[in-house]
């Protein structure tokens, strides 16, 4: 193949070779010191059967190759950054960059989990704050910090609730969600040994509140639900499922992934919740990093502080801060160390730099775009509810008679350089559009404009949607065969005898 | 407000476009009981050059490694992270994407996971990687969690030389299962074969190791496994992923699950967290692992193209039935494994292992030497290694720090029978120079 060839037979963005094509013996990107004390001979010092004989076939790359290797693919990405990303239930919003100058100050940054609080006042004032402000937020008695992300908040906040009823020498196996419940919530009740049982929502998308009375028993530990809801809309009766499960004995576990539209406006606390958990890589504007870190912080209610994780970090009487050990009905360590740091951090900055009234203005504007896009867009694709909706709406692309999908649809909204909406959950067919509060006028009426006029192509040229996108690095990927034939890794080739 | 776009007269265009008069109308489901009548009790806003201040304040409050010397380890350390890894991490695109779940649009992200993969395969001289979980312990956890579901079996063997806090978690993980946790003790250091083979049995559906132990000791993985494999147990090691540099890989030495925390590959310290947890398997185990996969398939142009795949495992599928409840993972921690492998290569990963393993062994001599101290294990170790003491702890500790050093972990929190002992981590950060200050703060003492 001529140079010519390989350029016409590239997409429009050609090819990145993985990090293992590029390599070349010998070459390294990092400058490391020699050693400056005497050797430790590995035979010497370790047992010759756990010796390796040779040291793991990493990639050779000099620094310029690696930095433009990762540099490309940097590029081959869409990104809150780059493209409108409105990833319902994802609450993509801008991720401040002064958060991002925050967590790379040296005293905030070079911190060893193991060193003697006393060295650490700065970062446990700022925990301790964040600890207080989520718990505001919440309108709840104590929160805790440690928890990895939201669903392992969920299996914390779950641990608590198994705790809970221990202590009160009842077992209670069953936990109920609604039919419209994010994966994690079963799934984590499973990993706590609890099952879950389904509560079926009305026509209205509300929960049926003769088939929760009906569900709830002894056995019942808690419901989990999310509210405003996954399909978006605030559920009334919240207060009244929180009468029902309380009168029976049973906790209202609140999933906080939709926090982004009640911020000032109700707390959850106020409507009968006793222990929920914040998605901080969502509400509080940490960002995303294709899939993490974030952070789950988790909040309870009085009744339910004994049982909170450890440890915990607290104000001393006289006003230096520290780690509390937790108490003998404590679910125990979650995790190692504390949490996730550099997160809260963020978190941190974030509720600091808007303070109430700014978090407010947060969850109006979120609510506000998210129902002036389905205002815009209700007459092109059908609304299975009625407004007013929360942070976030769902639609449903009805052009089967033309062949065309909600997948053909969230693909060509590529071409337009927008990013999909979330697809086909909570509601079969359907896109879960959550525009969050952060972008301009300009920016929504361009993504209604794109939808509407996918919308029209989906009936004059529906082809064109089912090779969609046409613009990117690669087109529509066998995702079949990579199920099929899993190839999960690159495998080296033999690798060539050295001479010496 | 700089975060926020609509202004005044946005605002009335779009309620005039929905034909709703006010913001608020649009809160109508929310109660009035439930409402907030008050502002939230927070402290007002800041500007951005406040909130600069406040932060500063705050890093100027705190005592770093930015000034002190740290020979600190204990599950997390102080190595060396070159430049380009930061710089090639913190490109906005990486930091501001979601999960890969559209695929087209996110062929980055996806190939840098699929090469992290690869190098944690690489390392583990296992099969399968994931895509990473939260941190070390929590992998150790879910690990035992899949060797339950291979097995059937309902007791986990664990090694006291595990890190209290992999062990604490695991421990809070299997509360509500029917899942015994039987403790190894390990008065040597490292774990005894017999002492082994004395606890497993025919429901022992998982042996959990860390090498190099907690002490920084190495646990002979070879004898260990072999024992496990007899009564049909599976062997999850957790490791160091810098001796991997020196040391057999865990695959070639009977282990089906390696995990551990990959905070030493470039992940800042932060306190802890957040770091990444591997984990690797064999080939046959695939189908039980939690978390993300990314596979390598074709367009269909036929071009090389990555996506997340084998999602059936995974909670937004499988629901009750997931292999875990995990979703948003460590993604942009293990970017920086990635750029951070990738940076060192083969050589230089096997320098850092070299030069840590030289290190640790010359402030062991350095230390042993002075009076009042002893190294406390007879068995090899890497980059840590534990010393007695005759002085008091508290006061070697405090008098080392008032000379700008952090010489060490007390081991009395975690092991009561060594409150007279000390945890020493010297990685190749630490210059001749500092271990020898460190080795004369000992001795005034
Ligand atoms: C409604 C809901 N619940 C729970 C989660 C899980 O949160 P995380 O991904 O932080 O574990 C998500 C995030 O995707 C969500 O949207």
């Amino acid at each position: 193949m001529n140079a010519t060839d390989k350029i016409a037979g590239a997409g429009l963005v050609p090819p990145e070779k993985l990090i293992f094509e590029l390599s070349h013996p010998g070459l390294t990107a990092v400058s490391l010191a020699d050693g400056d004390v005497p050797a430790a001979p590995p035979a010497r010092v370790l047992p010759a059967e756990l010796l390796a004989q040779s040291s793991p076939p990493l990639p050779e790359v000099g620094e310029l190759d690696l930095v433009r290797h990762f540099t490309r693919l940097a590029h081959r990405l869409f990104s809150v950054d780059s493209n409108f990303y409105p990833l319902g239930s994802c609450t993509m919003k801008y991720n401040p960059k002064v958060n991002e100058r925050a967590v790379a100050m040296p005293g905030l940054c070079h911190l060893h989990p193991l060193q003697p609080e006393a060295d650490l006042q700065g970062i446990l004032e700022l925990l301790y704050h964040t600890r207080v402000f989520l718990e505001e937020i919440a309108g709840l008695a104590e929160a805790t910090l440690q928890p990895c992300a939201g669903a392992h908040g969920e299996m914390t906040g779950v641990m608590i609730i198994n705790a809970y009823h221990r202590h009160r020498g009842e077992d209670r196996p069953k936990i109920l969600t609604p039919d419209s419940a994010h994966g994690t919530n079963p799934a984590t009740c499973a990993m706590c040994g609890r099952h879950t049982s389904t509560v079926a929502s009305g026509p209205d998308g509300r929960v049926d509140m003769a088939d929760l009375r009906a569900k709830v028993d002894s056995s019942t530990a808690a419901m989990m639900i999310t509210n405003p809801s996954t399909v978006g809309l605030f559920d009334p009766q919240i207060a009244e499922m929180a009468r029902i499960l309380h009168d029976q004995g049973a906790l209202l576990y609140l999933d906080g992934a939709n926090m982004n539209a009640i911020l000032g406006i109700t707390r959850p606390g106020d409507f009968g919740v006793d222990v929920m958990h914040f998605n901080v890589h969502k509400t509080f504007s940490t960002p995303h990093g294709c899939g993490g870190p974030g952070a789950g912080p988790v909040a309870v209610a009085e009744h339910l502080r004994p049982f909170l994780p450890g440890p915990q970090v607290v104000k001393h009487d006289d006003g230096s801060f520290g780690w509390a050990s937790p108490g003998p009905l404590s679910i125990g360590r979650v995790r190692s160390f504390y949490g996730q740091i550099s997160v809260l951090i963020r978190t941190y900055a974030y509720i600091r730099a808007l303070g109430a009234d700014g978090l407010r203005q947060v969850s109006e504007k979120a609510v506000l775009s998210a129902n002036y896009l389905a205002a815009l867009l209700k007459d092109h694709y059908r609304l299975p509810f009625t407004p007013p909706f929360a942070h976030e709406f769902i639609m449903v692309p009805e052009f089967r008679e033309h062949g065309v999908t909600e997948l053909d649809v969230a693909k060509r909204l590529i071409d337009y350089a927008i990013h999909p909406p979330t697809m086909s959950w909570p509601v079969a067919h359907c896109l879960m559009i959550e525009p969050t509060e952060c972008e301009s006028l300009a920016t929504l009426d361009e993504f209604a404009d794109a939808m509407i006029a996918i919308a029209e192509e989906a009936k004059t040229t529906p082809d064109r949607l089912h090779h969609a996108p046409l613009t990117m690095p690669v087109q529509r990927l066998d995702e079949v065969t990579a199920a099929r034939k899993p190839d999960l890794r690159w495998n080296p080739p033999d690798e060539p005898s050295t001479q010496s | 407000m700089n975060y926020l776009q609509l202004n005044d007269s946005d605002v009335q265009r779009m309620l005039n476009a929905m034909g709703v008069e006010r913001v608020a109308d649009l809160f109508r489901d929310i109660p009035a009981a439930s409402r907030l009548d008050h502002p939230l009790a927070l402290p007002g806003p800041l500007s951005e050059m406040e909130l600069l201040a406040d932060l500063q304040r705050l890093a100027n409050a705190n005592h770093g490694l930015d000034e002190l010397t740290c020979f600190l380890g204990g599950g997390m350390y102080d190595h060396f992270i070159p430049t380009v890894v930061d710089e090639l991490a913190s490109q906005s695109e990486f930091v501001t994407a979601y999960t890969p779940y559209q695929a087209e649009a996110s062929q980055g992200a996806l190939q840098a996971f699929y090469e992290y993969q690869t190098l944690i395969c690489l390392l583990t001289g296992m099969d399968v990687s994931n895509a990473s979980l939260y941190e070390g312990a929590t992998a150790a956890a879910e690990a035992v969690l899949m060797a339950r579901a291979a097995t059937g079996r309902k007791q986990v063997v664990v090694s006291a030389t595990v890190h209290p806090h992999t062990r604490e978690t695991l421990a809070t993980y299997l509360a509500a299962l029917p899942m015994q946790i039987v403790t190894v003790e390990a008065p040597a250091g490292v774990t005894s074969p017999e002492a082994l083979r004395a606890h497993v049995g025919e429901q022992t559906a998982a042996v959990l190791i860390q090498t190099p132990n907690v002490f920084g000791c190495v646990e002979r993985l070879d004898l260990l496994s072999n024992i496990a494999h007899d009564c049909g147990a599976m062997v999850i090691a957790s490791v160091d992923p810098v001796s991997c540099g020196l040391l057999k890989t865990p695959g070639s030495l009977g282990v089906y699950i390696a995990v551990g925390d990959a905070q030493a590959l470039g992940i800042p310290l932060s306190l802890g967290g957040p770091s990444l947890g591997f984990m690797a398997c064999k080939r046959e185990h695939m189908r039980r692992m939690p978390g993300r996969l990314v596979g390598a398939t074709t367009d269909r142009s036929g071009r090389r193209a990555f996506c997340l795949t084998l999602q059936t495992r995974e909670q937004h599928i499988r629901r009750e039935r997931a292999t875990s409840n995990i979703c948003t993972n460590q993604g942009l921690c293990a970017l920086r494994v990635a750029i951070h492998l990738s940076a060192l290569g083969r050589g230089g990963l096997a320098q850092v292992a070299r030069l840590c393993l030289d290190k640790a062994h010359y402030a062991a001599e350095r230390i042993a030497g002075l009076t009042g101290f002893e190294l406390r294990f007879a068995a090899p170790f890497f980059k840590e290694f534990v010393v007695r003491t005759t002085k008091n702890v508290d006061a070697v500790l405090g008098h080392a720090r008032r000379r700008g050093i952090l010489a060490g972990v007390p081991l009395g929190p975690w092991y009561p029978e060594l409150s007279d002992c000390l945890l020493v981590a010297v990685t190749e950060k630490r210059t001749r120079d500092e271990i020898d200050r460190l080795a004369a703060a000992l001795n005034e003492a």
